[in-house]
């Protein structure tokens, strides 16, 4: 029995962290998230250098070939340090290819997703709590019309995997005819959605879709709790540090009770959620049975923990956690993109109740 | 991550169960069913599967520390419900602190029969004036010739109405500064001066006591540790083989008792389980108990490795006891109008355990004041899980 993340995977973590450390401090994530596009070329090229751009793309398509927990716990590492960019939905995209695609697609791109040489996404909403596959609407064959809401960093993308009807996958450039690409201001601007208006625009269908979009589901599950951790024990410690420095009536506000109080429960809460998402990750690698309902359990319980943490952590900031100034807000919007994207809490909850057969 | 066990311990896995099918249930009728348990402990002991960190000579099996084999043998035993060593406060506190501090007739004395459930112990810490401030006890233990005469009260004292023997703790030295001042003293319950009144508490029933000591007397020697460093003496740690995660499975097992209250509850003429936000509270909760469980997994692989448990340790118990509050809520939630009753009543035509939930819910509230606050612990996990600064007001050794 070891349930704990080996050596290497704390070196991954450890060369992510030191890299994020560099090139993306919050001086820089500031800029970024004032920024027009919410992108630095740099440092995605920075990140994609560090081989994340393939983690779960097998050797012989040239990815590192790891398992989704490895990909998990990158997520964690960047959702520490709020990093900005398309890496959610470039990794949701080659695994949609590695899960579903025919031979044929994966050797056209699956290599140039794991290069960077092109970035992909995911186009799953279409409104309300349309976000699973069995309620996507999105119709036709090979050539596609309609819209989907929501897609990250779209307009950056060269490849999205579009849900369709009957939770089928299909993928689509962006610079092929009848795709039209609309901003739209979303809360958290690390990670920028865009909408997609589709008008017979020629797509390439993953033969394998429609037995896999609910795995594919799970997956993003998971690197959005895993994201949600990160950002989550992020906020405690930077609450802490706030604690330990800040004075009010002669001494470092960390001395009063009420506060240190509330500081201990965030810690208390966030703390136990690290197995939770490293198990849900090992059991989609490796515990099918349990896969799909471990992944509902984490994305509802640790991202209404982030949600609340983030909370929390404004008002332990005070009147300045209240600010645009003040980097607590950047977590605290990368909390409601990460409770909200592919489905609330409850959403999830409940398909965690029928999957328990109650 | 790998969540099996090795072969090395599936190996030892089947020698248990090898073990355990050879030895319980017991096959004789004639016997008492409590001649049968103490029995089958002591046969558990002889091969290696109880008192595993107690040497032999004090009536263990002097194995070596593995956490891994405890939990397998913990594993085992409760699949087929053999009984494990015998609970309560002599075991699982005073036994070790006499392991690790006691004089070598202490532990001739008093472990073995302890761990075999002949002599009970009582826990004689807090005072009316003196709970989360324990150091500042007040009863007095006062050398005279070769004994020590204690005066003084104790409070919420839990057992002390079975108890033969109570571990106490009493100011010694009372020139000496706070925490420097304390003796840790054994004391025979059964002697004149002392006085066990039961304390009635909300769910009607009377675990604790209050205990007066009015001239109680005990041997020179019946002290652990010098004297003074009863305070010390009190902090020592559990260093073996924990059963770290047994607030974990205990979580998981009253889960599985609410979802099944859940089931058999109506409401609107269906049961509870399908309406929509007893669902999602259910959900809630287990989200919590398996976040819970995983870390219990953890630092058992931690221990297994000897690393420092860190943090973890330090939230276990706060946790749990959130964890119980919720579960209790839910499951008055689901009496409805049957949580109008008293604890250990039942109304004659339900089906319902209601006095089982009724005392869950009441116990709760016991829980996260026991052994240490809610908000004691909260203290504990900002000052030495986050480094924050220590209240001035409150020294701690
Ligand atoms: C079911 C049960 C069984 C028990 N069994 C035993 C036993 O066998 N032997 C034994 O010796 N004792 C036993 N106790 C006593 C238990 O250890 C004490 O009740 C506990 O330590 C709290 O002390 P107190 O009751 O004096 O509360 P107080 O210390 O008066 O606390 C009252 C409130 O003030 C808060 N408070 C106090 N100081 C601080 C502080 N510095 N910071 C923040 N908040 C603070 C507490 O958190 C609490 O909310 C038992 C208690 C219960 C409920």
């Amino acid at each position: 029995m070891d349930f704990d993340i080996t050596e290497e995977q704390e070196l991954l973590q450890e060369t992510i962290a030191q890299f994020v450390a560099n090139e993306c401090p919050p001086t820089r994530l500031r800029e970024i998230f004032d920024g027009e596009t919410g992108y630095d070329p740099a440092l995605w090229t920075g990140l994609i250098e560090l081989g994340l751009g393939g983690i779960t793309v097998p050797e012989e398509f040239g990815g590192a070939g790891l398992e989704l927990l490895d990909l998990a716990l990158a997520c964690e590492t960047l959702g520490a340090g709020a990093v900005p960019g398309p890496f959610l939905g470039h990794s949701l995209a080659g695994l949609a290819l590695q899960l579903a695609g025919s031979d044929e697609q994966k050797k056209t791109w699956l290599p140039r997703l794991a290069t960077g040489e092109v970035i992909g996404s995911v186009a799953f909403a279409e409104g309300g709590t349309a976000w699973q596959p069995e309620e996507w609407q999105l119709g036709g064959d090979d050539k596609l019309s309609g819209r989907k809401l929501h897609v990250p960093n779209a307009s950056l993308a060269d490849v999205i995997i579009v849900g369709t009807v009957g939770g089928g996958l299909a993928l689509i450039e962006r610079a092929a005819a009848g795709v039209e690409i609309k901003q739209i201001a979303g809360v958290d601007r690390t990670r920028r959605l865009e909408e997609l208006n589709l008008d017979g625009v020629e797509a390439q269908i993953l033969p394998q879709g429609s037995g896999v979009a609910g795995r594919l589901r799970d997956a993003g599950l998971l690197l959005l709790s895993a994201d949600a951790f990160g950002g989550a024990n992020r906020l405690v410690e930077m609450s802490v540090e706030h604690a330990r420095t800040r004075e009010q009536f002669g001494v470092t506000i960390g001395h009063f009770q009420a506060l240190k109080h509330q500081l201990a429960n965030m810690a208390t809460e966030v703390e136990p959620c690290r197995g939770l998402f490293w198990y849900a990750a090992h059991a989609f690698d490796h515990v099918q049975a349990e896969s799909e309902r471990s992944a509902a359990l984490a994305k509802s319980h640790i991202t209404d923990v982030y949600m609340q943490v983030a909370r929390d952590s404004v008002e332990a900031h005070g009147g300045i956690g209240f600010t645009w100034e003040c980097d607590v807000q950047i977590y605290f919007k990368r909390a409601m993109f990460d409770r909200a994207f592919l489905g609330m809490p409850a959403v999830h909850r409940e398909r965690a109740a029928v999957l328990a057969g109650w | 991550m790998d969540l099996s066990y090795s072969e090395e311990y599936e190996k030892f896995r089947s020698q248990v169960r090898t073990f355990l099918e050879a030895h319980w249930p017991p096959k004789d009728s004639e016997t008492s069913r409590e001649d049968q348990t103490a029995r089958f402990r002591q046969q558990a002991i002889e091969a290696g599967y109880l008192a595993r960190s107690i040497p032999k000579k004090y009536g263990g099996s002097e194995q070596e520390a593995d956490v891994l084999k405890a939990a397998v043998i913990r594993e085992e035993f409760r699949r087929v419900r053999a009984p494990g060593e015998v609970a309560g406060i002599g075991p699982g506190m005073l036994v070790p602190t006499l392991l690790d501090r006691g004089e070598e007739w202490q532990k001739e004395k008093f472990v073995a029969p302890t761990m075999r459930g002949e002599i009970v112990w009582c826990q004689g810490y807090s005072e009316p004036g003196s709970g989360s401030d324990l150091a500042s006890l007040q009863t007095k233990g006062e050398l005279v010739g070769d004994e020590w005469v204690i005066n003084g009260q104790k409070i919420w004292t839990s057992g002390a109405q079975h108890a033969d023997y109570m571990f106490c703790l009493t100011r010694t030295e009372p020139e000496a500064q706070k925490h420097a001042g304390i003796s840790y003293l054994l004391i025979d319950m059964h002697q004149p001066g002392i006085d066990v009144r039961p304390l009635k508490q909300m769910n009607g029933s009377a675990d604790f006591n209050e205990v007066f000591l009015t001239d109680v007397r005990t041997p020179k020697d019946w002290i652990v540790g010098k004297r003074g460093e009863g305070w010390l003496v009190s902090r020592t740690t559990l260093k073996h083989e924990r059963n770290m995660i047994g607030n974990a499975e205990q979580s998981a097992l009253m889960f599985a008792g609410l979802v099944d209250l859940a089931r058999k509850t109506q409401r609107n003429g269906r049961s509870a389980l399908q309406d929509p936000s007893v669902r999602q509270h259910l959900v809630e909760i287990e989200g919590r108990i398996k976040a819970h469980q995983y870390s219990g997994h953890r630092q058992l692989t931690k221990a297994a490795k000897n690393q420092d448990p860190g943090i973890i340790q330090l939230m276990n118990k706060l946790n749990s006891t959130n964890i119980g509050h919720a579960v209790a809520k839910l499951s008055i939630e689901l009496l409805e109008d049957d949580s109008l009753l008293e604890p250990g009543s039942r109304l004659p035509d339900s089906e319902l355990d209601l006095s089982g939930w009724m005392n869950q819910y009441m116990w709760s509230l016991g829980i996260a004041v026991a052994g240490g606050t809610a908000n004691i612990q909260r203290n504990v996990i900002g000052e030495r899980g986050l480094g924050l600064p220590r209240d001035a007001a409150v020294q701690r050794s």
